[in-house]
């Protein structure tokens, strides 16, 4: 049966992997294919790289070290961060990367989705959520890798979901925003009700402090990946043991 | 030993060259039969949709000279779908070297579609040139919506709620479901073993 993926994230800025704590207040953790290679080595069923400036500046992602995270690892990664059109997102899938994940330009023109799943195909079209409760109510977020631009959009998470998914979106990354890099806890509340509409896999982001909170949200929130970012820079846990943990507790991994 | 890695026009291929680079196999780039033929084995990438991949086979020539080819051929996850007889993805017919259908997969209780992530590699056939070396059990990553269902050319197969066709084979006529080339080094594995059978 299908094993639970355990994903880094790496956020990129200015050509390094940088770590903030609730999107702000960015540290240089190191190179981007240095990191890229230890944890492929390390365990990691696959990576997603955010540049994390790139929507708010109106930049797009380097293609040119896509390419060399692309000859240097043997497992899956995902791109992500202002990729605005389909000659984005054929420059990153073309130079090596597995999907290409799409976030506040969805927001601005959602059918990029339906063109971006029609020329590409679903499975290589992730949609990118960023959400967190206001006023009793998941809203989806825009522009959050700029704490100065991020703004809070009119839709509902729960209808955003289901409209990315519909105009063709072949798996979420929902980044749960009052949960990032606190390491309280995946935001399983939130994942669960996501799940419950998901017909894709859904992948868990924010939150992640501990390896109980692994287990919590695949047991919890049945997603199929849980990303996270800052225990793994900052060696709080390794892939491995984070691994042999869960499957001692009965979840299914990659050894 | 060159391997002819065959290009469509609508795949990423870098992926493949990438990960045969790093297998160090020696390879080139082709999009019609009379580029490969110093080639002594052929990779048939993964490919974006049936329909389109097949109108470039047939445009380019493959429909016609891989059904005589004889050399190893391998096709990779859309690549392997195209060497049987029909795909549902598209109501296609493929290239007919592998007896069977491709179906939808289904939606198994609890379980998303598409087919994504590392399933366990199972179910291995005696004697399979291409999972020498590899135990049963090990993991490889799968991004599909269609299969084929296990049946007689199935050398390994995995579980999604029904059997899926992950290694299939007949003859010099082989495929993978999975990428090897973003499977860790049980693909690089697998590669290897691939540039090794006898032409």
């Amino acid at each position: 049966m299908l094993a639970r993926r355990i994903i880094p994230c790496l956020d990129v800025r200015d050509g390094r992997v940088v770590k903030g704590v609730k999107f702000r207040d960015h540290e240089d953790v190191g190179a981007i294919v240095d990191l890229a290679r230890r944890y492929s080595a390390a365990g990691a069923d696959e990576l997603v790289f955010y540049d994390i400036a790139a929507s708010a500046r109106g930049a797009t992602v380097e293609p040119e070290w896509v390419s060399r995270v692309a000859r240097e690892i043997d497992i899956p990664f995902c791109v992500a961060g202002g990729i605005r059109s389909v000659d984005d997102a054929r420059a990153r899938l073309f130079a090596g990367a597995d999907k290409i994940s799409i976030n506040s330009p969805a927001l601005e023109s959602p059918d990029l989705i339906d063109r971006l799943a029609h020329e590409f195909g679903s499975q290589c079209v992730v949609l990118g959520v960023d959400s967190r409760k206001i006023e009793g109510e998941w809203r989806v977020h825009q522009y959050t890798g700029d704490p100065d631009k991020t703004r809070t959009d009119e839709r509902r998470t729960l209808d955003w979901v289901a409209e990315g998914l519909d105009r063709g979106a072949g798996e979420v990354v929902l980044n749960c925003m009052d949960m990032d890099g606190v390491r309280d806890g995946y935001d399983i509340e939130q994942l669960a009700a996501v799940r419950a509409i998901c017909s894709t896999p859904l992948i868990a982001s924010g939150g992640a402090g501990r390896k109980e909170h692994f287990k919590s949200v695949f047991e919890l929130a049945n997603v199929d990946g849980a990303l996270a970012a800052s225990v793994f820079h900052k060696g709080v846990m390794q892939i491995g043991d984070l691994k042999a943990y869960l499957a001692a507790e009965g979840i299914r991994v990659r050894p | 030993m060159t391997i002819a890695l065959i290009d469509t026009g609508c795949a990423n291929i870098a992926s493949v060259r990438f990960a045969l680079d790093r297998a160090g196999l020696d390879h080139v780039v082709v999009t019609e039969p009379a580029g490969a033929a110093d080639c002594d084995r052929i990779i048939l990438p993964g490919v974006g949709a049936a329909g389109p991949a097949m109108e470039r086979l047939k445009a380019r020539g493959w429909a016609e000279t891989l059904p005589q080819d004889g050399r190893p051929l391998m096709g990779i996850c859309l690549g392997m779908q195209l060497l049987f007889e029909h795909s549902a993805e598209g109501d296609v017919d493929g290239l007919g070297l592998l007896p069977g259908r491709v179906e939808r997969l289904p939606r198994p209780d609890g379980l998303v579609w598409p087919h994504m992530g590392w399933n366990a590699l199972e179910g291995f056939a005696v004697g399979e040139p291409l999972l020498t070396g590899i135990s049963a059990g090990s993991h490889a990553y799968f991004v599909h919506g269609y299969y084929v269902p296990a049946g007689r050319v199935t050398q390994a197969q995995c579980d999604y709620g029904v059997p899926v066709s992950a290694i299939v084979r007949q003859g010099q006529v082989s495929g993978c479901q999975f990428h090897p080339e973003r499977s860790g080094a049980v693909g690089a594995r697998i590669l290897s073993n691939f540039a090794s059978i006898k032409a």
